[in-house]
């Protein structure tokens, strides 16, 4: 999957799946960067459909509902939307 | 994404979307650079797919599959009951426009619910003329075509569906 990287303190893995037109994708994202977290993020609407599709499966594993922004974090547990005081809690903000 | 959305785009659609609205009784979400960011998010989506795809789904570039996400969607109203605001929030209840109520994030109901509508079961009782049905806010009425716009919330009539005939 190619992610953009964003540097920060390392919370573990923190993989964002968004789309550059949400509001609630972009808010997340900046909550992570004001907090300092590294993480790596993609904008699912900007890709090319093979690597869509590939990244839509990776998402329906840990969302099946298909929404965004899905976090994924540590390839182990997922936050689902913009759920500040969950994200919080996973990673020990 | 601003580069590829003028100011004047976003102003024009907020107008309309606010128009329909008010006519409607729908409240757009107070926050106003909220709002416009979710309105440019629909003009980036238009420019993008031929349609308003809520901003905040993945909209698969055809239109037929999408009508259900197009926006004002069909999952709106019962939202803004359920939760206090649509998916994507641009429409929100008077508690949440009036500070009242605290926005959450709202859980996507559409997969699970969404349509197939060969295996749609239509109620028939021969009537007259069938049952036309807004699916975006339930306007219902009895004549042989849909309205070009639905009265009520100003969707057109590719949104409607057929209730009873």
């Amino acid at each position: 999957m190619n992610t953009i990287k964003v540097e920060g303190t390392d919370k573990g893995h923190v993989l964002l799946l968004g789309l550059s037109t949400c509001i609630w994708c972009k808010k997340t994202k900046e909550f992570l960067e004001s907090n300092n977290v590294q993480f790596e993020y993609v904008f699912v609407d900007l890709l090319e459909s093979e690597e869509k599709d590939k990244v839509k499966e990776t998402l329906k594993k840990w969302n099946p509902a298909c929404s965004y922004p899905t976090l994924v974090l540590n390839n182990s547990s997922c936050v689902v939307g913009f759920d500040e005081e969950k994200i919080k809690l996973e990673l020990l903000i | 994404m601003s580069s590829e959305v003028s100011e004047k785009e976003i102003e024009d659609l907020y107008k309309k979307i606010k128009s329909a609205a008010d006519s409607g009784g729908y409240i757009l979400n107070p926050d106003n650079s909220f709002t416009l960011a979710l309105i440019e998010g629909l003009i980036v989506n238009e420019k993008r797919y031929g349609y308003q795809a809520c901003p905040c789904r993945l909209a698969s570039g055809t239109k037929n599959e999408d009508l259900d996400i197009i926006c004002p969607c069909d999952y709106r109203d019962q939202d803004i009951n359920e939760f206090g605001a649509c998916y994507c929030a641009l429409y929100v209840n008077k508690a949440v426009a009036e500070g009242k109520q605290k926005l959450k994030p709202v859980p996507e109901r559409r997969s699970a619910e969404r349509k197939d509508s060969s295996a749609e079961t239509v109620s028939t009782a021969n009537l007259k003329y069938p049952v036309w049905r807004c699916t975006v806010c339930g306007y219902i009425c009895a004549r042989t075509n849909p309205p070009e716009i639905c009265p009520i919330c100003k969707v057109p009539k590719e949104r409607f569906e057929i209730f009873m005939k």
